[in-house]
């Protein structure tokens, strides 16, 4: 089975098109209380980078772009990890009052 | 076989994002929701592993160099952050946030680099995409840490100089012309791509340098959607779509927060990015008539205990005190004696749109007491006390009718209709934006003085002491 398939540019102007309104949709009727932990959990979603940077550091083959590949994944495993702790520390501590009386 | 797992892993990713994201939407269910995007997360960096056997030709020799340098990246990159999330204080998430993002964006940029200075992308297309993502993601980068700098008051002041906006503009205008060249060349020297980056660097740092703290939540907001962009520009780039998607995600959820945000604030993103605000003309703004009373927080808090209603004003000053744990020992002791207590919240109260829930919340505060202004500003003027703690700008009446005043037009909490209001204010100082408030000039108001833990402390005893 070959997969080897690569995305043709009018194929990804869809895919852009598709992923922007979702976030717009997803976002639109949030309340302002959470705007906060949003923004902390979009930053999180965004560490998906990392992955990317794996992808770089895995094909590189000249010192130069192993030593930049490396700093890519450590920041990316950065941009993942902190905003993952930051967002459940804030979120941990949404509970309303029926919910704190159990 | 793995082509087919790592495809899917992918796959399953962007789907538990989407459905992460949605379910953040609700306080109900938003821890939930991170959970879910933490799995995805999960799955997806797994699975990259499987880059490993699809290495190219020329990258099979150094395989075993680049796992290990990818393992041990990925453990300090994952220690570090996660240390400094835990550890950091809740008052200065906003600028964590600001560093993770940064963080991101340097990724994005950093694996558009070894594209361009080891794998050489196919295509002008492909090195296009690449080449700009780069540029967002550096200057994402180099934003946030200024950001974050300002944020962390490790950078006081707004740095700014005459023909700022055309150097700045010069600036950007000669990177995107070595970005050209470097689409153009695929040969282009080592030199050249070192001077992109730095030129998108400093572009980041110098675009960010002339905005003033108070504005920085929407900055940081903006770049937020820059680094989703700049992601999915590079998963464009790399062929792979849980990136495109991921980013764009982000990218236009990040916009949409960013103009929310800056709208809260009345003013345009144009104005927070290149108007110099609060370098209006002082005294520009109208008379000032009365005086300012002083009132004793003991008889404030007496007041409060035998009124039937009261909705709390809190500001960033109730955070910088740490008082939001004896606040909230003090609304239960109203509470207790069947005073119906409520919290009004400003869009932007605290440093981000939605912070001063966040603080309120990790007091212990129930987010069903908690109200946005849309929802509770017709409620003030059948409210018997407005109890304004560490706010300002945000309730001064002069929004609405001093056409001549830098924060006319924007949306404020009525609490001076309120039948008696009281200010828990350190001294007359004014506030952000600089101006005089009505508000403290009202004949329903007087001011309690004093630090809000302090005069928090004096109330609750006061009431305590009534009690028993």
């Amino acid at each position: 089975m070959n997969l080897d398939l690569t995305m043709a540019w009018p194929i990804a102007l869809y895919v852009f098109m598709l992923a922007a309104f979702t976030g717009y949709e997803v976002i639109a009727r949030v309340p302002s209380i959470l705007h906060t932990p949003l923004m902390s959990g979009s930053n999180f979603i965004h560490g998906i980078v990392v992955v990317g940077a794996l992808h770089a550091l895995f094909n590189a083959t000249t010192p130069l772009g192993q030593g930049i590949g490396f700093l890519g994944v450590l920041l990316g495993a950065g941009n993942a990890a902190g905003g993952y702790v930051a967002t459940d520390r804030m979120l941990a501590m949404f509970k309303s009052s029926a919910a704190r009386k159990d | 076989m793995l082509a087919l797992i790592v495809e899917l892993s992918g796959f399953a990713a962007a789907l538990l994002f989407i459905l992460g994201l949605k379910r953040m939407s609700s306080p109900a269910t938003a821890l939930r929701g991170i959970v879910l995007a933490g799995i995805g997360m999960l799955v997806a960096v797994v699975a990259s592993f499987g880059y490993l056997a699809m290495a190219s030709e020329a990258a099979r020799a150094h395989l075993a160099v680049n796992l290990g340098l990818a393992l041990l990246a990925l453990a300090l990159g994952i220690g570090w952050a996660w240390r400094s999330a835990r550890t950091v204080a809740m008052t200065a998430m906003p600028q964590m946030v600001a560093l993770y993002n940064g963080m991101g964006g340097g990724a994005a940029a950093a694996l558009a680099a070894v594209a361009l200075v080891d794998t050489h992308p196919e295509g002008r297309l492909a090195l296009g995409v690449t080449v700009l993502g780069a540029l967002i993601g550096a200057v994402s980068l180099a934003g946030s840490v200024i950001a974050w700098a300002k944020l962390d008051e490790r950078m006081r002041s707004a740095w700014r100089f005459r023909g700022q906006g055309a150097f700045n503009a010069l600036v950007l205008l000669a990177t995107l012309l070595l970005g050209l060249w470097l689409v153009a060349d695929a040969a282009a020297p080592g030199w050249g791509i070192a001077l992109f980056f730095a030129g998108a660097l400093a572009f980041g740092v110098l675009m960010t340098l002339p905005i003033g703290g108070a504005d920085m939540p929407v900055v940081i907001s903006l770049y937020n959607a820059f680094t989703g962009l700049a992601v999915a520009l590079e998963g464009y780039a790399l062929q792979n779509p849980a990136l495109m998607i991921a980013g764009m995600v982000v990218g236009s959820a990040g916009t949409l927060l960013t103009v929310l945000m800056a709208k809260a604030m009345n003013r345009s993103l144009a104005n927070v990015l290149f108007s110099r605000f609060g370098e209006v003309k002082a005294g520009a703004q109208g008379e000032v008539h009365g005086q300012m009373k002083a009132a004793d927080a003991a008889d404030a808090a007496v007041t409060m205990r035998y009124a039937g209603s009261v909705i709390i004003v809190p500001g960033y000053g109730l955070a910088v005190a740490q008082a939001q744990a004896k606040l909230y020992e003090f609304v239960k002791l109203l509470q207790a004696a069947g005073v119906d207590v409520k919290f009004a919240i400003h869009p932007v109260a605290g440093r981000m749109p939605g912070h001063m829930n966040v603080l309120l919340a990790e007091a212990g505060v129930p987010y069903d007491l908690i109200f946005d202004m849309d929802d509770i500003n017709e409620s003030f003027a059948s409210t018997d006390v407005a109890l304004v703690i560490g706010a300002n700008d945000v309730v001064n009446p002069a929004a609405r009718t001093d056409k001549q005043s830098p924060i006319y037009g924007m949306p404020i909490l009525n609490a001076d209709q309120a039948h008696q209001v009281y200010v828990i204010k350190r001294g007359q100082g004014k506030g952000y934006a600089g101006v005089e408030n009505l508000l403290f000039y009202g004949d329903n108001c007087s001011m309690v003085y004093g630090d809000a833990l302090a005069v928090l402390n004096t109330m609750v005893q006061s009431i305590k002491e009534l009690g028993a």
